[in-house]
């Protein structure tokens, strides 16, 4: 039975399996350093439809079918499936996944959903509600741009501490404990946290508090220190919201050392491919999860790893409205 | 954890890459420069075909015009624009670009919905304080010549 312990950390006792995960990326994604570690990339950023918003829904549908056929499960198979991106109502997840006629849970935790909906999973496996659970997410460059900047063809400049949103999207396909796959030991649920900034071209920095909260709290709720995992790896932080981290928890005394990473400056080269801070959304760290840290903790090449998802909870309106922008980071601790 | 706002802008202003101010200036000055001289060589061009100096003005605007559009079309002038800043967005060209990218970006939502009602969501403010400065403008003047001419 999961076990509640300290402030927000759950811990899986029945260790449900990552049985199967799948990576899909755009053009610039194949282009950056984990392009070909993706299971599938197009060189059409309209993945052949007509509008964005299909576009990345047919991502998410990629995603979804490809962990699937890599287990070779059928979707009816699966129990529940947890998905959420960034457009207005998800609507990329409702339109992606449709189709495929799986009891469907909405998420929102914008660019930390890949982290809550694998919770979200891992927790209903643990009860023993379900015994096979997906948990997708997507982002897409043009869609987000959209709804949230300027039109893609609006000649403007972006400030060096600017993010660029991942196209891309990831499944991970959960199950009941399997031995020999990498399974999920604990998740550490954040808090909304906010530190007065309002510039929405600064998402790191409006972040970076919220993954430290968090940090902190799995790492007090759990007494480990980070040298004990192999890998540390945040969601989109970037440039400036990592550097921010690493001193946040400093003047907590927690020292984050050479295992740590952030998904955003690992999908893109940032001089050569002109992403100023690095990579952000949600298909960020679903992506880099699903193509990168899975893979390795599948070969036991890393065997004890935070994933630790961080997300903007701002919409257009709020920001316009001059408030602050909240933030949210959810853990999820991998074992294999 | 209990951190000021305060000390933490101090914390983001430190970790924060800035603007490469001058480099931005330098490069807005020289394409903003340039194209403003290619307006000159237009006005040369059609003023010996337009019959007076005010139609040739009014053609170079329409020229410049017509190329941002184009430009923004063939999916050039965000990348011109994105070196230039300034440069391309003072300029006539930056007012033609604001109107035509949210024009082509928000098609996919119709004609009306799309295409009508979001082309002018950059513009917009442009011509509203626009049009209310020149009236307060026009004020101002009209009162500042009946008071001086009485």
């Amino acid at each position: 039975m999961a076990q509640r312990i300290g402030t927000s950390t759950v811990l899986l006792e029945s260790r449900p399996s990552v049985l199967s995960f799948a990576a899909i990326g755009g053009k610039k994604e194949r282009q950056g350093p984990l392009g070909a570690l993706f299971d599938a990339t197009s060189d059409d950023t309209t993945f052949g439809k007509a509008t964005w918003e299909k576009a990345e829904a047919q991502m998410q549908k990629l995603a979804m079918e490809t962990a699937l056929s890599k287990a070779s499960i059928r979707p009816e198979a699966v129990d529940f499936v947890f998905a959420g991106d960034l457009l207005n109502q998800c609507i990329s997840s409702s339109f992606g996944l449709m189709a495929l006629g799986i009891p469907f849970l909405g998420q929102y935790g914008a660019c930390s959903t890949m982290a809550q909906t694998i919770a979200a999973a891992g927790v209903f496996l643990e009860s023993g509600a379900a015994g096979l659970c997906g948990a997708v997410t997507s982002s897409h460059f043009c869609s987000a741009e959209r709804q949230y900047r300027f039109p893609l063809e609006y000649g403007g400049q972006r400030p060096p501490t600017a993010q660029w949103t991942v196209t891309g999207a990831g499944a991970v396909l959960m199950s009941e404990h399997k031995p020999e796959k990498p399974y999920l030991s604990a998740v550490t649920v954040g808090k909304i946290t906010e530190r007065g900034v309002c510039d929405a071209k600064n998402m790191g920095a409006a972040m970076a508090p919220a993954a430290a909260d968090t940090l902190a709290a799995f790492l007090r709720d759990t007494h480990s220190d980070p040298e004990q995992y192999d890998l540390i790896a945040t969601g989109d932080l970037g440039l400036v919201g990592s550097r921010l981290l690493r001193e946040l928890l400093r003047r907590e005394g927690i020292e984050l050392s050479g295992n740590y990473r952030d998904c955003g400056l690992l999908i893109y080269d940032r001089e050569k491919q002109d992403v100023h801070s690095g990579g952000s959304g949600c298909g960020c760290s679903a992506s880099v999860l699903c193509s990168l840290i899975l893979p390795k903790l599948a070969k036991k090449e890393l065997r004890n790893v935070l994933f630790l998802a961080t997300g903007a909870l701002m919409s257009p309106t709020s920001v316009q409205q001059g408030s602050a922008i909240p933030c949210i980071a959810h853990l999820c601790r991998f074992c294999a | 954890m209990k951190r000021s706002v305060q000390e933490y802008e101090k914390m983001i202003e430190k970790a924060s890459p800035s603007s490469p101010g001058l480099k931005n200036c330098a490069a807005a000055f020289l394409c903003g420069g340039a194209i403003c001289a290619f307006g000159q060589l237009l006005h040369s061009l059609w003023l010996p075909l337009f019959s007076s100096e005010e139609n040739a003005r009014a053609a170079v605007s329409v020229t410049l015009i017509f190329l941002a559009v184009l430009l923004t079309a063939l999916g050039v002038f965000d990348r011109l624009a994105k070196r230039a800043g300034a440069g391309t967005l003072v300029p006539i060209t930056g007012f033609a670009n604001a109107v035509a990218s949210p024009a082509i970006e928000f098609k996919s939502e119709g004609f009306v919905l799309g295409v009508g009602a979001k082309m002018f969501v950059i513009a917009g403010p442009v011509i509203v304080y626009g049009t209310a400065s020149a009236m307060i403008y026009g004020l101002l003047y009209y009162f500042a010549l009946r008071l001086l001419g009485a």
